[in-house]
């Protein structure tokens, strides 16, 4: 519950914070509607949609609602894919209203003492310190390999959580050990003539429970022609700052992360996560405040490319690539996708892949529902839209989907898992597959 | 506000989890597409079928509460804007495609049906259904209906209306009544299927309709025809119909339009004439491939400067979704856009654009025209912002301008998009007192207590455009 006088200060910060130009800028024409999974979801509930959820923002502003539980609830539904962004013909910032929206009603909440504990463990002690990120993995990793795992799951301890939330523990990937996680590389030569010399963007969790997809795609680029720069005093993006209404720490990241890729001297700065690109695209609107960091950002941005579109760009998708005969299918990453607009680049070189067949699903571009920590806190929701997708998964009966952001993959796997499917069906990473094309197609030659 | 009393009813008819009065379940069905219209309704409820519906409107009756039935909420009129309260009225579970007839011809939907699902739906079984409608990814086939909706293709296969043939109707007294049927030729007394269609809400609920489809025609062609003279262009119209070719699209867009759908979409659009026009043929691909030669010749003939065959589908499509975005795109380029859809016999296409440029000048606005040529329904469409107000009240007067010039060029104040409130003052205007009395006798005879979205078609006051009500 919110009280009367923290309602009051939301709506006041509502009023400074919101962009009247921006919450002007919808006309209403409802064009985003059929782009939106929760509108679609809930059963065409307006409340639940882009138009909707800017008109609850705009009543607040106008003081024509209060902020209560249900303006609140409208805002949290959403999923931030983004996917309403493209489609708009005004061309509205939705993306930017609700972060600040959110931002301001998080600030203001008095939340749980176990909330507020457990969030300052997470948003202040673990995510902007690497090694705090290294030995929780840490430790996740000592549960799977000692075999804590199978005592858990043979005690029925999981089943005390939600369903999703224990399937997900089952779908996490064995993750490396401690040593493998504090011994990373901050050079890396291209393997045939340079052609580019690019930085690489690790991530938190990408560096650590998904270290294998970065060691992945660090040799993809090296077999593409790049140098690679990986600056050890760089930070996870904030993007789970950001979207949880944790704006300073995100800014502090921010800052942290300009400083270590400049003065670098490279031609791009390199991502594999579709949802930390996005974030690190917008740095300059999240340092907006302070104008000559603003600027730093928005330098740091214009480097910024996915691992496929660099690729694309360095012909690897004419190098020899192949895989034993497979169906393939792609779900694109909604932040990838909507925010660094890279959509072809994926497809493009999946198709290049011999020996295999590439079907493109229905609404592959819709959210999978992962969308950070959405699919445990909107868990009902977050469900009912991965039916859906493993609805048109099938309907392709492909036996990998790809995808190109680590909550998606997770999602995918927690499908594949719902769905009783994991003899059949096996969802990887883009940089994953492709590393094992390339290989693939070495083994061949030598034979 | 509605009593404790009425909402525990109104509960008992279609279950707690279909009615709903928070504030913010309110706030998010207080407007639609139409620029500076909100008002909250008292509640928002969603029937699941005809009977809840019957039960819900005998009530309203009973106690005098407004209703006002409401499909995606796209119009341009304000027609489903509850300025009076009352309960607004969704068809989310009532969206069903009941039949596709394929020996009749017919396709009977409930309300709620997105309209492009249904066009998908018949497609797949080589069927088409014309009326395109801009919005018609989200737009209601309940809504299409209720504002007889028109689209790009009304030049030859006409609008909604001429595709419904059959209606369910919830009356004001919460009767059920069935109009028409899958029939060529019915005249068994007056014809209520036309009179619901376009009736914006105001004589009955549409619970059900049967829609006449045509087989899809064999090929289709596109070309973009380019001008620097806009009375070139209005020209070509006439002459092309003169010449016994009706085309099955012939859009008009100006340089200001032109140049902000490109911006916008990116496609290639030519930002440095004056005018296009975007034909399209349909139709046995002789017939079309031959039309559209000698439309080409026509336009050139009219002072064409160039003529652009699109040469694929992608090609075709990318144009056409040009012109369809283009109220989007305009409105990147200002936070407020009033749309109008004045229309004029197509003879006076040339000298309505002429005047719409005379007045925008004259009134020191910036207006951008764009719309259906071929059928005279044009499109001015002013970039301003809500918040100037000295320039909303030249608009104001701008409009006005554009609605009797239309009229005396033998025209009419709106072409496609509804009378609505928008519209509602200047309705005279067309229908003069006697028109309007007509008109008004027959609400009263169907709705003798006014519920069925009260304050739409007919004005309190004439000439005050202006409401913001919150």
């Amino acid at each position: 519950m919110t009280t009367t006088k923290e309602r009051e200060t939301i709506q006041w910060q509502f009023k400074e914070r919101l962009s009247d130009d921006e919450l002007l800028n919808c006309m209403r024409c409802g064009f985003c509607l059929p782009s939106c999974p929760t509108y679609i979801e809930s059963g065409f509930q307006e409340s639940h949609s882009p138009r909707g959820r800017l008109a609850v923002m705009k009543g607040v502003v106008d003081g024509f609602i209060e902020p209560d539980e249900d303006v609140e609830r409208s805002l949290n539904m959403c999923l931030g894919c983004r996917a309403c962004e493209p489609v708009c013909p005004s061309g509205v910032n939705y993306g930017h209203l609700l972060e600040e929206a959110r931002d301001v009603i998080n600030q203001n909440k008095k939340h749980s003492l176990v909330v507020r504990t457990v969030r300052k463990a997470v948003f202040k002690g673990l995510f902007p310190y690497q090694n705090r990120v290294q030995a929780v993995t840490g430790l996740l990793g000592f549960y799977q390999r000692f075999g804590l795992q199978k005592v858990a799951h043979k005690s029925g301890m999981m089943k005390l959580f939600p369903d999703s939330l224990s399937t997900m523990e089952k779908v996490l990937p064995p993750v490396p050990s401690l040593k493998e996680m504090k011994n990373r590389p901050s050079y890396l030569p291209a393997k045939i003539p340079v052609k580019k010399r690019v930085a690489f963007f690790s991530g938190c969790i990408m560096d650590t429970m998904f270290m294998r997809t970065n060691d992945s795609t660090m040799k993809l680029l090296q077999l593409a022609g790049c140098d690679i720069v990986i600056p050890s005093n760089q930070a996870c993006c904030g993007a789970l700052h950001g979207h949880s209404g944790e704006k300073n720490g995100a800014k502090e990241l921010a800052k942290r992360n300009i400083l270590a890729f400049d003065e670098l001297d490279v031609d791009y700065i390199i991502t594999n996560a579709g949802g930390c690109g996005a974030f690190l695209m917008d740095y300059d609107h999240l340092l907006k405040d302070e104008p000559t960091w603003a600027l730093r950002g928005k330098e740091f941005s214009k480097k910024l490319k996915d691992i496929s579109s660099v690729l694309i760009e360095l012909e690897f998708d004419k190098q020899m690539l192949s895989l034993p005969d497979q169906v393939i299918t792609y779900q694109d990453s909604c932040h990838l996708r909507n925010v660094m607009k890279t959509e072809a680049e994926p497809r493009l070189l999946l198709t290049a892949i011999q020996n295999t067949e590439y079907r493109e699903m229905k609404n592959a571009d819709q959210c999978c529902g992962s969308a950070g920590t959405y699919n445990i806190v909107e868990s009902d929701m977050s469900m009912k839209i991965l039916d859906s997708k493993m609805k048109a998964t099938r309907a392709t009966e492909a036996t990998t989907i790809v995808t190109s952001n680590p909550g998606c993959l997770l999602q995918m796997k927690l499908g594949i898992e719902r769905e009783g499917l994991s003899d059949t069906l096996r969802a990887v990473h883009i940089a994953d597959l492709l590393l094992e094309a390339a290989q693939t197609s070495v083994g061949e030659m030598e034979r | 506000m509605l009593s404790q009393e009425i909402k525990l009813k109104l509960i008992q008819i279609v279950g707690p989890e279909n009615f709903d009065d928070t504030k913010v379940g309110r706030l998010v069905y207080s407007y639609d597409a139409t620029p500076m219209f909100q008002s909250l309704p008292d509640g928002v409820i969603a029937p699941r079928n005809t009977g809840e519906v019957s039960y819900i409107v005998k009530l309203c009756n009973e106690r005098r509460i407004p209703i006002v039935p409401r499909g995606s909420g796209t119009n341009l009129c304000a027609g489903t804007c509850p300025t009076e309260g009352g309960l607004v009225l969704l068809f989310k579970h009532m969206n069903a495609i009941l039949e596709i007839d394929e020996e009749n011809l017919t396709v009977t939907v409930q309300p709620g049906v997105i309209t492009l699902d249904m066009i998908h739906a018949v497609e797949s079984k080589g069927l088409f259904y014309p009326p395109d409608p801009s919005s018609m990814k989200i737009s209601t086939l309940g809504g299409n209906i209720n504002e007889n909706s028109g689209g790009l293709r009304g030049l030859k296969y006409g609008v909604t209306r001429d595709y419904v043939i059959g209606l369910e109707i919830v009356l004001a007294n919460g009767e059920i009544i069935r109009t028409g049927g899958k029939l060529a030729k019915d005249v068994a007394g007056y014809d209520l299927t036309r009179l619901m269609v376009g009736s914006e809400g105001t004589l009955g609920i549409i619970t059900e309709a049967t829609l006449k489809l045509i087989p899809t025609p064999e090929s289709k062609m596109t070309m973009l025809v380019h001008y620097q003279d806009i009375e070139a262009a209005a020209k070509s119209v006439s002459t092309i119909i003169a010449n016994k070719i009706i085309p099955t699209t012939l859009e008009f867009l100006d340089q200001p339009t032109l140049k902000l759908v490109e911006e916008y979409s990116q496609i290639g659009l030519p930002t440095d004439v004056k005018a296009v026009l975007l034909i399209e043929q349909d139709g046995p691909i002789k017939v079309v491939k031959q039309d559209i030669e000698k439309m080409s010749r026509l336009c050139v003939q009219e002072r064409a400067v160039s003529v652009k065959i699109a040469t694929s589908e992608e090609e075709a499509d990318g144009l056409r979704t040009a012109r369809r975005t283009a109220l989007s795109a305009l409105a990147r380029f200002k936070p407020t856009i009033i749309l109008e859809d004045a229309t004029v016999p197509r003879s006076e296409v040339a000298k309505m654009v002429i005047a719409i440029n005379e007045i925008a000048e004259k009134y020191q606005l910036n207006i951008c025209t764009f719309g259906h040529a071929g059928d005279g329904n044009l499109h001015p469409t002013c970039l301003t912002d809500v918040r100037n107000h000295e320039e909303i009240e030249q608009v104001e007067k701008a409009f006005e301008e554009i609605f009797m010039k239309a009229i005396e060029l033998g025209g009419t104040i709106t072409g496609e998009h509804g009378v609505g409130t928008v519209k509602a003052p200047y309705l005279e205007l067309k229908l003069g007192q006697a028109g309007i009395a007509a008109m008004k006798a027959i609400k009263d005879s169907l709705d003798p207590n006014n519920i069925m979205n009260p304050g739409k078609m007919f004005a309190k006051d004439s000439r005050k455009r202006v409401v913001v009500t919150t």
